[in-house]
């Protein structure tokens, strides 16, 4: 209702609320203020001075660099299988009614309400008693377990808001099965699907501990950044490396949330 | 007459429902064909089977000669008027018409002249950079219509198409419809449960029970000689007098229907009947009549004498209005 609008909230809800939203938010700002500090020893604060010098000793880590080309390609190649499993499984499951449908779309959402921890000890066994060692393609199947899920969830959102007569009239028109897909699945699908691939892509970014158990030798960025707590050489530089995680992830996000809040406008129309 | 459509022993089955039961039926070129029965009758998987969006269990349908068995729905030369239209929403008005051409890789500049002609053809020229979703429904039915038609089908098929609309728009389309089938001279099939709507518009009628035809006939044939309960009930409600009654009246023991309009009150003679019920409808007046038990529809000339509810009267009806239903199995 509209004249909720009116009704004035306690002054004490809004110090908690307030408080509450700086609790979450002002470490991460700690962590970028640090990025920049002239001190790397202690973390004295505040800081005594300022320096950019810290983005340049990044740049210069070929560690950084090899950690998050890693992370870039796991993240690509993840939510790459999971936006092709992820849109075939939402279309079985909107446009045709077959024996354990219901199973299998709870089958499919399950792994991102599993903790992260039991699939990665159940993906670590797995890969263990088939005998596959730990590679590249290990992380990424562990990724896109959880990828394939917030795919799913876009396209299947999409195809039950999608008429089913619209497929049956392309065929009318005289378009085939993959004319019909090019010219009119897509473009009602597209920014659903574009939604669904960039939380993937941001899902499997900053992922640790399914990673952590389904990498062999390699570093993904998170995992760098855990390592590199351990054991710091160069403090300032994991914050600098932090600052860049969190834009890489926080824009596709903020991206996929204003393509799928519109809903009805479409994106891809034309020819 | 050439024949457009056939159905060959036709039956689709789901698990066990019979939607469709062994159907034959021949639809000839040019025809304004009407399917009309009850929702589930089956009318409307038969118009699928002709589209190709599903395919007989058992029987073939053939188009213009040629049976359609595996031929996908992109390979027949028809075109379907969807029930909710199926616009496409991420396409304009004129680009939705175009899609069939589009398709079929005509040209951009040719695409936008056939598709405006179309356009104006359903009365909307000037609409063509309109989204489906800022057009009224009525207008929404236009572009479906002219969707279908810019691929020039043999036979074009509409599922209950005005089904949607408010009544008046109805009529309207209906007229159009009519017109622009005589223009054009395309076989329409044309499915519906409103037999209003089937009788004012068709050349032809299949009545439809149980995925079975019970009746195929002129307008004319399945309101006036309907033969069975099932078609006299379904097609303006006819009284449906039983075979005991008949057989006093005419010597045959079978059902006959009497339309309600046949009975007529007289002032001596026929039947003595209580008036149980009385609605006025503007030309007529509307009787539920009372006879031994039996009820009667009539529909009398609302300006005669003043009837009143319980009022005794007598009726009658001429001999000839008594249709005996020789062959109901309804």
């Amino acid at each position: 209702m509209r004249s909720d609008k009116t009704l004035r909230s306690p002054l004490p809800l809004k110090i908690a609320a307030g408080a509450g939203l700086l609790f979450m938010h002002v470490p991460i700002l700690l962590i970028f203020i640090y990025a920049f500090t002239t001190e790397d020893k202690t973390y004295q604060w505040p800081p005594p001075g300022y320096t950019l010098k810290w983005l340049g000793v990044t740049w210069n880590r070929p560690d950084v660099w090899e950690a998050l080309n890693l992370s870039v390609r796991v993240a690509a190649i993840s939510t790459l299988v999971a936006l092709v499993l992820g849109t075939l499984c939402a279309a079985a499951v909107s446009r045709t009614r077959f024996f354990g449908r219901e199973a299998i779309s709870l089958i499919v959402i399950l792994p991102i309400a599993l903790p992260g921890i039991i699939t990665g000890i159940a993906l670590r066994s797995a890969f263990n008693i088939a005998e596959i060692p730990f590679s590249f393609w290990t992380i990424v199947l562990g990724h896109a377990t959880f990828c394939v899920v917030v795919v799913y969830n876009n396209a299947l959102a999409r195809f039950r808001r999608t008429s089913a007569s619209l497929i049956e009239a392309s065929m009318d028109l005289g378009a085939n099965g993959f004319q019909t897909f090019r010219y009119v699945i897509l473009p009602n699908i597209g920014t659903a699907l574009l939604a669904g691939g960039m939380l993937a892509f941001a899902l499997s970014f900053d992922e640790v501990i399914v990673t952590t158990f389904t990498a062999g030798q390699q570093a993904t960025l998170p995992i760098w950044m855990l390592e590199e707590l351990v054991r710091p050489r160069q403090r300032p530089v994991t914050n600098v490396v932090a600052m860049v995680v969190f834009i890489v992830t926080f824009l596709p996000i903020l991206a996929a949330y204003y393509l799928t809040r519109g809903g009805d406008q479409v994106a891809g129309h034309g020819k | 007459m050439k024949t457009a459509v056939h159905f060959e022993k036709v039956s689709r089955h789901f698990g066990d429902v019979k939607a469709v039961d062994s159907v034959d039926l021949t639809i000839g070129e040019g025809e304004f064909f009407a399917m009309l029965g009850p929702s589930g009758s089956g009318k409307t998987t038969c118009l699928r089977l002709i589209a190709g969006f599903d395919q007989p269990t058992f029987g073939d349908v053939s188009i213009f000669g040629e049976s359609t068995n595996g031929i996908p729905p992109y390979r027949r030369n028809v075109n379907t008027v969807f029930q909710d239209y199926a616009l496409f929403p991420h396409l304009s008005v004129a680009d939705n018409v175009a899609y069939g051409l589009m398709i079929r890789k005509v040209a951009k500049q040719e695409r936008r002249r056939v598709a405006d002609e179309a356009l104006e053809q359903v009365q909307l020229a000037g609409y063509g950079a309109r989204k489906p979703s800022q057009l009224s429904g009525g207008q929404r039915q236009r572009v479906a219509l002219a969707r279908a038609l810019v691929n020039k089908p043999r036979v074009l098929l509409l599922d209950e198409p005005l089904g949607a609309l408010d009544l008046k728009l109805r009529e309207e389309m209906q007229e159009e419809l009519k017109n622009l089938q005589r223009t054009l001279g395309i076989t329409f099939v044309f499915v519906t449960h409103d037999q209003g709507e089937a009788l004012s518009m068709a050349d032809r009628v299949a009545v439809f029970n149980e995925g079975r035809i019970m009746q195929v006939g002129t307008p004319q044939d399945v309101y006036h000689r309907p033969n069975s309960e099932f078609v006299a009930n379904f097609v303006g409600s006819s009284n449906v007098l039983p075979s005991e009654l008949v057989n006093e009246l005419t010597g045959k023991s079978v059902p006959a229907s009497l339309r309600p309009e046949a009975v007529k009150i007289v002032d001596e003679g026929g039947f003595e009947a209580e008036i149980v019920d009385i609605s006025f409808l503007g030309a007529a007046t509307r009787l539920s009549l009372k006879i031994d038990g039996m009820r009667l529809h009539a529909l009398v000339d609302g300006t005669k004498a003043a009837l009143e509810f319980r009022q005794k009267v007598r009726v009658d009806w001429d001999a000839e209005d008594l249709h005996l239903m020789y062959d109901n199995n309804g």
